[in-house]
């Protein structure tokens, strides 16, 4: 468990956003002010072979600042609402970060010698008198404590009007979308005083506006295809080899609403919140506030499965209306699970699972194959190194059973909005308030 | 009636909501705004079906270009067609002299400009706030043109009126 042990907790330490890298070696997290800590996996000892390395410190910095728009009067929040990895292509990392109005691109390297022997500085970097120098040296390499150093390498600003909400990185590693809540611009990592604008929603008289984009993502693997997701629970298509500005969907997705099911808030709980392929590109994931939902690419008309995170919220709809929580953002996630190419060994039983946070700190995880779904706790007390964690059970109905705990007794300012899952092994990332947990599967 | 008073409550809630966000660290958030906006839209519609049914129909007055909105010492709403938040102020007005609605009490005055949208939107303009004075009786020309949007909401209950939604807007 990374954070504070403190009840009070500062609102800047809220954890915002969490993110694998694309070994699993590195996780990411931002925060509500402004920083980003990158944790790195300890290489497996000898001692313990059963056990993954564990996730330490590796890098902090401060990715963003709060900023004033004098124009508009508005202050620009520094939280950081998403952070996505680039693929690794030579020693250093980078990753890209942003806030709600500008994106950083951010190099973190490590530095592990330095040169001594220099002839007219001192060590300390006092500079020397020149008559005192006699001779002549080259200055060496000598080994010294690891440093990180995280450097901003490229800052993209000034492109969005609206609160930034999505960034992704195209699988041709050379562009990457950003989206607010009316537009998404296209730019290329090497270039900073320009991007395309390849959707824009804004009507042109903002009292027509009915709809929002929430999320959008590059497919994984071909590189002119994104989908973005909207408010009104759908989800569009787009090939940008079709026009500059991809405002027509190839394809939109969206389930007819169930007319039993409706309610004053039934616009707010059909908002889609997170949006991801799965590593196939063949289906995506949508989730919002209640649930789950799968989507083939290929069938547009209904999702192919739905789960249920918290069904048992249906009726409480209207408190959860009044203390804001039905405008919380969960975010989902697959199980990964990509074949390690240096892996020699086939995954003969591989199980597709999805994960997803939602209050009392529960997390929720959906095996897609076994049609079976089990819930979490993240919580201190359950968390101790190396105990199992227990599966959780909410009673519903009349009788509450041992163990179960009852609706009315969750905690609603403990909610789990972001969750990742390691790219190659079964370790998880979950957020609470200002807390990371870290869990991995027993290997027998 | 359970449903006009549910339907009440969560459109006094919304317009708390929204006034309440004006003030938040980092601007307007026009995702919260619009969903907001929805709601009370969807809240409006119901109560306002559900006042028809109770209420005869010689107090809706059903009018082709020119609504207006009067405060009126009930709680009806008037003007079937009005923007939601206009609708809710001439109704909030209302409510104050009868509900303990915190979120409305102290402020006595809202603003005209789009709460959700248009100020979430200043691309080069600050924005302008245009007071609405408590009390006085607005002749409010209003305008809305989601029809789409009604012809979806006109499925929760009986449509109050048979005319199509257009009406126009107050220019701020």
């Amino acid at each position: 468990v990374k954070g504070a042990m403190d009840d009070d907790v500062a609102e800047a330490d809220i954890i915002s956003t969490v993110e694998f890298n694309h070994t699993g070696e590195l996780l990411a997290t931002g925060d509500k002010g402004g920083r980003v800590v990158i944790f790195q996996q300890e290489p497996e000892s000898k001692n313990q072979p059963q056990c993954r390395g564990e996730y330490n410190v590796y890098s902090t910095f401060q990715s963003h600042e709060p900023e004033f728009d004098y124009l508009k009067s508005l202050e620009i929040e520094e939280k950081i609402n998403k952070i996505r990895w680039l693929p690794q292509k030579n020693a250093a990392q980078f990753l890209l970060s942003t806030n709600d109005k500008t994106i950083k691109l951010w190099k973190i390297s490590e530095r592990d010698k330095r040169p001594e022997g220099y002839n007219l500085k001192e060590e300390d970097g006092r500079y020397r008198d020149p008559n005192s120098v006699t001779t002549l040296r080259v200055p060496v390499l000598r080994p010294m404590d690891l440093m990180v150093e995280a450097s901003p390498r490229r800052v993209f600003a000034n492109a969005h009007t609206y609160h930034i909400n999505s960034i992704s990185v195209n699988s041709d590693h050379e562009t990457y979308l950003s989206a607010d809540d009316l537009r998404i611009n296209l730019w290329h990592l090497e270039i900073t005083d320009r991007s395309f604008n390849i959707v824009d929603i804004k009507p042109a008289n903002m009292e027509e506006l009915t709809e929002v984009i929430t999320a959008a993502e590059f497919h994984p693997d071909q590189c002119n295809t994104f989908v973005y997701s909207s408010s009104k629970g759908t989800i569009r298509l787009c090939d940008m080899r079709a026009s500059a500005l991809c405002d027509q969907h190839a394809k939109m997705f969206e389930e007819p609403e169930d007319p039993n099911n409706r309610s004053f808030f039934s616009e707010i709980i059909s908002s889609i919140s997170d949006v991801k392929f799965s590593h196939s590109g063949r289906y995506m994931m949508t989730r919002d506030y209640l649930s789950v939902k799968i989507w083939d690419l290929n069938m547009e008309t209904r999702p192919v499965e739905t789960y249920q995170v918290h069904e048992y919220l249906r009726s409480k709809l209207c408190s959860l209306y009044e203390n804001d929580c039905i405008f919380d953002k969960f975010e989902c996630c697959w199980n990964e699970l990509k074949l390690d190419p240096k892996q020699l060994l086939m995954i003969v039983c591989f199980h597709s699972v999805v994960m997803t946070g939602s209050y009392n700190n529960f997390f929720r995880m959906f095996d897609r194959d076994y049609r079976q779904d089990v819930t979490f706790e993240a919580s201190r007390e359950n968390s101790k190194p190396r105990s199992v964690l227990k599966p959780r059970k909410i009673s519903t109905g009349g009788k509450r059973k041992k163990d179960e705990i009852s609706v009315d007794s969750l905690d609603f300012n403990k909610k789990i909005l972001h969750t990742a899952w390691h790219p190659l092994d079964n370790i998880i990332a979950v957020a609470t308030t200002n807390n990371l947990y870290i869990f991995q599967d027993k290997l027998n | 009636m359970e449903v006009s008073a549910e339907a009440k409550r969560i459109m006094v809630v919304a317009l708390g909501k929204l006034y309440s966000s004006r003030t938040q660290r980092g601007g307007l958030r026009l995702h919260r705004s619009l969903l907001l906006t929805l709601v009370m839209k969807s809240a409006r519609d119901i109560y306002h079906a559900a006042q028809t049914t109770a209420e005869s129909m010689e107090e809706e007055q059903p009018s082709e270009v020119k609504m207006t909105t009067e405060a009126s010492g009930t709680q009806e709403l008037q003007g079937p067609a009005s923007l939601p938040h206009l609708a809710a102020d001439a109704d909030a007005q209302g409510d104050a002299q009868n509900q303990d609605s915190s979120c409305l009490s102290g402020p006595p005055h809202h603003t005209r400009k789009r709460r959700g949208k248009a100020t979430a939107e200043p691309d080069f303009l600050p924005c302008k706030k245009a007071k609405l004075e408590y009390g006085t009786a607005q002749q409010l020309i209003v305008s809305s043109v989601l029809v789409d949007y009604a012809n979806c909401c006109s499925e929760l209950g009986p449509s109050p009126s048979p005319i199509p939604l257009q009406t126009v807007i107050a220019a701020c």
